[in-house]
């Protein structure tokens, strides 16, 4: 039956469907990560946000739901810079967030 | 003079003998092993610049000047140059004088090569000549001085301050053998001449002695025994010099021709690094001059430990030491030596493996093509002035003002320079970031490149290839426009501004006089306590990838409280993200050099 309208499938991520295993890790290399309140500092001065939404909160929350693919799409664009790491109102080492996650990918201990 | 034994042997040499054999084949294998490990241009490099004249004439300079008479120690402490030039010279002058003596006196016996150091054992003074008199002279002129240095050596393990040092490193075992046993020497060896100084001859210190000793202790008793621990004290020496931080001696020797080849570091433990790990004596100057020294957990994440550890091959500290550091250089900048602590740290990071590699080969150059027109002055801001926009403001201000046309590089935001992926040791995407800017710059049409951040100056100068393109910094820029007239500034009589030396301006590309002449202009210039090349970092530095916001805060006070010592109502600096560290704890106005001109011109 049509009724001219139909629903959209839920884009809500099942958290419970999650494997936490490689936000875990990172937290273990880089405390910071449990501190991160999400208020977006960060996305706003990256500078590679223009060219591929990279974000550090993104990031985080990426891999809380556990979307990698996302998060090693906006890894593997970052430039180091540390605008990141200058503007965040938590103090979180953002570059050692970024490097120690580029090193848990792929590694055994990381492996996904 | 003539021979006492017709055999010209004593088992007492063997101790020495053996000693000696051992360190000279561990030098010499050591040697070879590095040599190996080199790359091969590297070592081709090496091995024509021995053979250059203008080069081995100043290998031989420095090595003279640098392990002999330790000049660079003299300068900074004159009580340590002394204590060292005395031991190290004065037991060059030893071996050397006891070489001349058997050649001038036993020629036939100079192919023994324990025979120049027991040289008095061995003969008896048949009659008094002036050579002998002098060469006897010399002799014990350079056993006191020794005698001399070593008493000062005592005195500093016993209290460092006297000598001007307030923190050494801890000795371990072997070294504290090699110590002692290096301290045992030079008295043994008084003592030795003196008991045989009635039948070799002497001069002023082991004929007094000699006659001293005789009135209540026996010298013929005597002799052999002291002779003997003369000998052990040698060869203890000798055997444990490899493993201890005495090692320097030999390795230093090395180090200086390898330097002067123009060798950089590739690997974090093979060819040159292992040259410069083993070079490092272990004085301890640089746990005084870190940054991170304020901090007492971090006393021990100074070079001179990573050069410990690096012997060791304690892998867990190596890495752990490598991603504190900040890399501002200034352990680099007090090395006696030279050891190139940070570029060791740096390679250790190279080594690294990881999972996600960015690279950045889709980002279309065009994208960044710059507008402007004509303009050959091209203006790179660099991220860490978008993030102070004060210092951007007034730099495009400053130039609006001074009537220099320019174009904005990355008006919306731009690429990165590079140097931090390259400070955190992923050469690729150094390289990657290197190729994309150099082609917008290229494009750009101009000659002159405007940095205002210095982190992005000192990898523009280093490893970005833009021949016929002008790479200036802005204090630099300002400074010039000044002197030739087409900035004006009011000078303010009232206002004292301290100048701060940002680690990459200042040791990174040696650039200290133009800021301050610019500041000078405005200002009355004072001075930080530590200024130039021992400028304390100001903690923000991206050098260091695993300290954290609030470890860098005892930093940045400390760095602030060197800067004040005069008093100052502001302070300036030339680095943007200095500027914001400083800012978040400052108590008097922090601010670049181009909104301090900015402020004072019309």
């Amino acid at each position: 039956m049509d009724f001219g309208f139909s629903l959209s499938p839920s884009s809500a991520v099942n958290l419970d469907n999650t494997d936490m295993s490689l936000y875990e890790r990172l937290c273990e290399r880089e405390p910071g990560a449990k501190t991160c309140m999400a208020c977006g500092s960060c996305s706003a001065t990256c500078t590679v946000s223009a060219i591929n939404g990279m974000s550090v909160r993104k990031v985080i929350l990426g891999l809380q739901r556990g979307q990698f693919r996302d998060v090693e799409k906006m890894l593997s664009r970052c430039m180091l810079c540390g605008k990141c790491t200058m503007v965040c109102p938590r103090g979180i080492n953002t570059r050692h967030l970024i490097l120690e996650l580029c090193r848990l990918y792929g590694s055994k201990e990381g492996e996904l | 003079m003539r021979e006492r034994f017709a055999s010209g042997f004593d088992p007492f040499v063997i101790p020495f003998v053996l000693g000696m054999v051992f360190v000279l084949s561990y030098c010499l294998f050591g040697m070879i092993r590095i040599l190996v490990q080199l790359p091969k241009a590297d070592r081709r490099k090496f091995l024509l610049s021995l053979v250059t004249p203008k080069t081995l004439l100043k290998d031989i300079k420095d090595i003279f000047l640098n392990c002999l008479i330790h000049v660079k120690l003299w300068k900074r402490n004159p009580v340590l140059g002394y204590m060292h030039s005395s031991i190290a010279f004065g037991w060059f002058m030893i071996i050397l004088l006891g070489h001349l003596e058997v050649m001038l006196f036993l020629p036939e016996r100079i192919h023994l090569f324990y025979y120049p150091i027991f040289f008095n054992y061995f003969v008896a003074e048949t009659e008094t000549t002036l050579q002998g008199a002098v060469l006897f002279f010399l002799m014990d002129f350079f056993l006191l001085m020794i005698l001399s240095g070593i008493v000062l050596a005592i005195i500093k393990r016993v209290r460092s301050r006297i000598v001007g040092m307030r923190r050494t490193t801890n000795p371990s075992f072997l070294d504290r053998v090699g110590l002692y046993s290096l301290w045992a020497i030079f008295p043994l060896r008084l003592l030795c001449e003196s008991f045989t100084a009635h039948i070799s001859g002497g001069s002023f210190l082991t004929l007094p002695m000699n006659w001293i000793f005789r009135q209540f202790l026996g010298n013929e008793l005597n002799a052999l025994p002291t002779w003997w621990a003369y000998s052990i004290a040698l060869g203890v020496f000798m055997t444990v010099l490899p493993f201890t931080r005495y090692m320097h001696i030999p390795s230093e020797m090395l180090l200086i021709p390898l330097r002067n080849a123009g060798l950089h570091i590739l690997h974090p433990r093979k060819g040159f690094a292992r040259v410069q790990f083993y070079s490092c004596p272990g004085c301890g100057v640089c746990i005084d001059a870190c940054p991170m020294s304020v901090r007492k957990e971090n006393l021990k994440d100074c070079t001179v430990y990573l050069n410990r550890q690096l012997r060791r091959g304690n892998e867990k500290r190596i890495e752990e030491i490598s991603d504190k550091c900040l890399m501002c250089g200034k352990c680099t900048a007090v090395c006696q030596v030279g050891v190139q602590g940070p570029e060791l740290r740096l390679a250790q990071r190279t080594m690294r493996n990881y999972g996600v590699n960015p690279h950045y080969s889709d980002i279309d150059p065009e994208r960044f093509r710059v507008e402007g027109g004509s303009a050959k002055v091209l203006y790179f801001a660099g991220c860490m002035t978008h993030l102070t926009p004060g210092i951007g403001k007034s730099v495009r201000s400053l130039l609006d003002k001074a009537g220099v046309p320019f174009k904005m590089m990355d008006p919306e935001g731009g690429l990165c320079c590079g140097r931090p992926m390259m400070m955190a040791g992923r050469k690729e995407q150094t390289r990657e970031l290197i190729r994309l800017n150099t082609d917008i710059i290229r494009n750009s049409g101009c000659t002159t490149l405007l940095l205002s951040c210095p982190i992005c100056y000192r990898i523009f100068k280093e490893r970005y290839s833009l021949d016929g393109i002008r790479i200036v910094h802005h204090s630099v820029f300002f400074d010039e426009l000044i002197k030739q007239g087409k900035l004006s500034v009011q000078h303010n009589d009232s206002l004292r501004l301290a100048y701060h030396d940002p680690c990459e301006l200042g040791r990174g590309c040696g650039i200290y006089d133009e800021p301050r002449s610019a500041v000078s202009s405005v200002a009355e210039l004072l001075e930080a306590g530590k200024n130039r090349e021992e400028s304390i970092c100001c903690g923000g530095s991206l050098g260091s990838l695993s300290l954290n916001f609030e470890k860098r805060k005892d930093i940045t006070l400390a760095s602030l409280k060197n800067l004040c010592v005069e008093d100052p109502d502001g302070i300036v600096t030339a680095c943007p993200l200095c500027q914001s560290t400083f800012s978040n704890y400052s108590d008097i106005p922090v601010q670049d050099i181009a909104q301090v001109l900015d402020n004072a011109s019309s």
